[in-house]
């Protein structure tokens, strides 16, 4: 039955890359952000809050438009990256990464704002007072005592780019080996008559892989507070 | 010299102090509530004054008219908290050094030793704060601050946590680190008994104000 034939493996693999560059693009910029949030008070706020929840709660396929009317060929973004610095996202694998980081970013930066306001300040102020500077504070000891949170929120989020399908397919299209991850190939599979079988092994691949994260994050917080409180 | 003189709201709490210190141990007395912590935090950088100056060796900290304020980490000035406030995540070894490498200090194998030995904490160096007895985190906390080679020392009741017998433990470690380690140290307490041991000058403060300033005898009642 697991008799996975070459297109399938194009998708599994376009997803397993989609899915690590999205999660490994989005964790910095996430940790910036959750940090802002956890630490900082400014003006909007709030509304900065909201709009990183957003994706969360509108359709997918709203998100997905709104990417191609600002990243596509000839929207606001897109246009200046093709003739500036000639890249193009729509109906790229690049941009199926970018759908996803997106996407999964409200996922992402939540465990990391939650571990980072659990790290005592206190601890900080006593960084400082030993000649700290706030960036070097925050390198040396938010960071390191917040990484269970990150690492949670980094396995959160590469689980929902990797099943991410909605906003990818607006955004990118359904090509196969540049844009079918197995989410839009497991969507092709499904409409094929005889197409079940190879859906089902698809299924099962990506049951696989979410279990295989899961677990993976389970570990992977177990070490990290084993290092931060054990000896 | 320290030389301070500030003003602070604090709710409903009015903190006023102006006092000027030379003595090599500067006990901040009173009781809880009186003000001490808030002003220690003050020295330290942690909290801005209102108003007022806070000034070290000539050096001006604060200065709310000029607009001054010297970030804490820049003020070279070390500060023992009542909770240690060890990094968890790091060995006793690690959080020693944590204050020469932010400050960016040559090692100082000798200074180390010599740190080490006063506070008798070489059989602690590789293990975390989470294995340690609370004295022991605080003789740790003490050599932490020592070594990142601060102008002054604050200490806010570092034995304030620790029952008879740990205080009894450490107090001879604070008259050694007195006597040997030469660097100015504030030490926050309401225990007299403490202060009369280790204090050279005394500051009394009730109710957020400075009711009396002097000899270790400004404590008999």
């Amino acid at each position: 039955m697991l008799d996975i034939s070459p297109t399938e493996w194009t998708a599994i693999l376009l997803s397993l890359r989609v899915a690590t560059i999205a999660t490994l693009v989005a964790t910095p910029i996430g940790i910036g952000v959750a940090w802002l949030l956890a630490r900082r008070d400014f003006w909007g706020k709030a509304f900065v809050d909201a709009l990183i929840y957003l994706p969360l709660v509108l359709p997918p396929v709203v998100t997905g438009y709104l990417l191609l009317l600002t990243f596509g060929r000839r929207g606001l973004v897109g246009a200046w990256l093709a003739d500036h610095l000639g890249i193009v996202l729509a109906f790229r694998w690049t941009g199926a990464a970018l759908a996803c980081g997106v996407m999964s970013f409200p996922l992402l930066v939540r465990p990391i704002r939650l571990s980072i306001e659990a790290v005592d300040r206190r601890l900080e102020q006593a960084a400082a007072t030993l000649g700290a500077a706030p960036w070097r504070v925050f390198l040396t000891v938010t960071l390191p005592l917040a990484l269970p949170g990150v690492l949670a929120g980094m396995v959160l989020g590469f689980a929902k780019a990797i099943g991410e399908f909605g906003a990818t397919i607006t955004f990118v299209s359904n090509i196969p080996g540049e844009t079918q991850t197995i989410s839009s190939a497991i969507y092709s599979l499904i409409q094929t008559p005889d197409g079940d079988t190879a859906a089902l092994r698809l299924v099962l691949v990506s049951i696989f892989i979410a279990t295989a994260a899961l677990l993976a994050s389970e570990l992977f917080a177990r070490r990290a507070t084993q290092r931060l409180h054990g000896n | 010299m320290l030389r301070v003189d500030i003003a602070k709201q604090l709710g409903d709490f009015t903190l006023e102090a102006d006092f000027t210190s030379e003595g090599r141990v500067t006990g901040l007395f009173g009781a809880s509530g009186a003000g001490k912590t808030s002003l220690i935090n003050m020295i330290a950088g942690l909290v801005k004054p209102d108003r007022g100056t806070i000034a070290l060796d000539g050096e001006t900290l604060d200065d709310s008219a000029a607009g001054v304020h010297v970030s804490p980490h820049r003020r070279r000035i070390g500060y023992v908290f009542q909770d240690a406030r060890l990094f968890p995540h790091l060995d006793v070894r690690a959080n020693l050094d944590y204050g020469r490498r932010m400050n960016g200090l040559a090692d100082d194998p000798a200074q180390r030793q010599r740190v080490i030995e006063l506070l008798d904490i070489g059989g602690l160096l590789d293990r975390r704060p989470g294995k340690l007895s609370g004295g022991e985190r605080q003789r740790v906390a003490f050599g932490r601050a020592l070594l990142s080679k601060p102008k002054l020392l604050l200490l806010d009741e570092p034995l304030g946590a620790l029952d008879e017998d740990r205080k009894r433990e450490i107090l001879p470690y604070l008259v050694r680190l007195r006597d040997e380690a030469g660097i100015p140290m504030v030490y926050v307490s309401h225990d007299a008994a403490e202060l009369r041991q280790l204090a050279t000058q005394i500051v009394m403060l009730k109710g957020g104000r400075i009711t009396a300033f002097g000899g270790v005898k400004v404590l008999t009642p």
